[in-house]
């Protein structure tokens, strides 16, 4: 069993996957759209139309960079407000020509900067979230690497929520974490043992729906073989939100999204 | 004999060196012009200092006193308080630190919830005190703000909530995150149900109660002042490794970029709000 430090280093892992990586192999026909048409294109989230299993879908997702140069021109893969509102875009042709949306979650979290900040990237994300929950097309969401806080969450609304075995899902970086609690950033993997964000803590908590399995020693060490056992999940979960009547849809989401939580009473 | 007798007539004299006249807590220094406000004054004007207009924290339920007509109101929900699902510890167990909240700020949770008339109109208010853990959204201050839209959208009433907030709570990791999604799916349904929402910014209000329900009002009003934003302004300043400008964060930065409505000092508040649910409350149907 791998400690949640561990599975956080393999999220991290330089060579594992990305959305780029899941379009190029899982999907046909990729057009990526562009830009918010309100102010700016933000390259760190990518979207456009593509198929799936000949199925047309619209994809979209965060994209971190592969070498220095990319990592640069993606922001890390930490988006801005335009990212957030392209996204949401995209997803309202999909809704409109009624086809699905795949959503692919990798991001340390919405770019905290100047900027994002005076083009409002807290409003931008709390609009995607009122927004999606009642999008009337299916929507699976795959938290393929780092769920980063409100700036995943921004695309990951949806009736299927997938999370990578090794993927971590959490509402503050580890290090962020351990600079709160104990002013002290390396504590990180301290805070990463308090946080429950490993897809199995999760999944018994209700937050995702269902674990993709990785190869013995984290999806780089095996893309090809991790890309197969994705694949397979997403068709699975797809033909099953497709599956349902759309009224029927949106009101199973609100009612999954109205349960989550634990309180007493 | 006297059924009850003093067990001593000795007065106990102060000695000379600790005799001194209690002005402690009589006076408050003000935050920002230093002057001293005579605490008595200082909560008439609404925790305002009436020098330099400074806007203190206001503690929740003086604020709901205030909100509410005559404050008449009934207090709801009280009963959902929060549990400790990630059994988290840090330098010291949550619920502890839950315990410890509750005594301090006289507070159920980090939000009151509340029903009553608002300039005659029925109103779900939904009311945020900074003192309980920092105002942080839980599961049961998302349970407690998606109850009160759920109150409004069944008795076809406003919702009215007041932010103050650091953001998620971090105790109760990603369910917390979950909250954030929860409450805007709420006010999705509000939304489509034609019902009011009006939010206030009140300092401060940051991180996921921003990103989530404090942006999504029909209206937003926010305190003069205040802290408002997604990231907080140390992490910024991390990152980017730059000083930020004067004035970032504030209302009055919002404001200028579009971001918010309007800003209004708490004195004139109350009549604000009460012409824009005027505007808002229209209970003519006849164009459906």
């Amino acid at each position: 069993m791998l400690t949640p430090y561990e599975r956080l280093q393999i999220a991290r892992a330089p060579k594992r996957f990305y959305t780029l990586d899941v379009i190029e192999r899982l999907f046909e026909d990729f057009t990526e759209l562009r830009g918010d048409r309100r102010y700016g294109d933000d390259a760190a989230i990518i979207a456009g139309t593509a198929t799936f299993h000949k199925t047309p879908v619209v994809v979209i997702g965060q994209q971190k960079g592969r070498d220095t140069k990319e990592r640069r021109m993606r922001n890390f893969g930490m988006p801005k407000p335009e990212g957030y509102r392209k996204a949401l875009r995209i997803m309202k042709l999909a809704e409109k020509f009624r086809r699905p949306i795949l959503t692919f979650i990798d991001t340390p979290g919405a770019y905290p900067g100047i900027d994002a900040e005076e083009r409002g990237q807290a409003e931008a994300i709390a609009y995607n979230l009122r927004e999606m929950a009642k999008l009337e097309t299916p929507v699976v969401v795959t938290v393929i690497g780092e769920g980063g806080s409100g700036g995943a969450l921004g695309i990951g609304v949806g009736d299927r929520v997938l999370m990578l075995e090794n993927a971590v899902y959490s509402v503050i970086s580890p290090e962020g974490c351990a600079a709160i609690l104990w002013k002290d950033a390396a504590q990180a993997e301290r805070a990463a043992n308090c946080l429950r964000l490993t897809a199995e803590d999760l999944q018994r908590l209700g937050i995702i729906d269902r674990t993709v399995a990785e190869p013995v020693g984290g999806a780089h060490t095996d893309t090809e073989e991790s890309l197969r056992l994705l694949d397979s999940a997403l068709k699975e979960n797809l033909e099953f939100a497709v599956s349902i009547k759309s009224s029927e849809r949106v009101k199973r989401r609100f009612k999954k999204l109205r349960e989550l939580g634990r309180w007493s009473e | 004999m006297s059924w009850f007798r003093k067990k001593s007539n000795r007065i106990e004299s102060v000695p000379a060196n600790e005799r001194r006249v209690k002005t402690e807590g009589i006076f408050v220094k003000c935050t920002k012009c230093d002057a001293a406000l005579y605490k008595r004054e200082l909560e008439e004007s609404l925790q305002v200092c009436i020098h330099c207009d400074f806007h203190f924290r206001w503690d929740a339920r003086s604020r709901v006193c205030w909100l509410f007509d005559d404050c008449r109101y009934e207090e709801l929900d009280a009963e959902v308080t929060s549990l400790d699902p990630l059994e988290f510890v840090d330098t010291k167990p949550y619920p502890e630190r839950l315990e410890r909240a509750k005594k301090t700020s006289g507070l159920p949770e980090a939000i009151i919830n509340a029903r009553g008339k608002v300039g005659g109109h029925d109103v779900f208010a939904g009311v945020m005190d900074f003192n309980f853990l920092g105002g942080s959204m839980g599961s049961a201050v998302g349970e407690k703000v998606t109850r009160l839209i759920e109150r409004a959208i069944d008795e076809r009433a406003a919702v009215i909530t007041f932010a103050a907030s650091g953001g998620a709570r971090m105790q109760e990791g990603t369910l917390s995150l979950m909250q954030m999604a929860k409450v805007s799916a709420a006010l999705a349904q509000l939304d489509s149900a034609k019902l009011p929402f009006i939010s206030v910014l009140t300092d401060p209000t940051t991180g996921g109660v921003t990103a989530s329900f404090a942006m999504l009002g029909d209206v937003i009003i926010a305190e003069p002042r205040a802290l408002v934003g997604f990231a907080g302004p140390r992490v910024i300043e991390q990152t980017i490794r730059q000083k930020l400008p004067e004035n970032f964060q504030t209302s009055e930065f919002l404001l200028e970029h579009g971001m918010i409505d309007i800003v209004v000092d708490r004195r004139e508040m109350r009549p604000h709000i009460i012409k824009l649910l005027n505007f808002m409350v229209n209970n003519n149907e006849s164009d459906e």
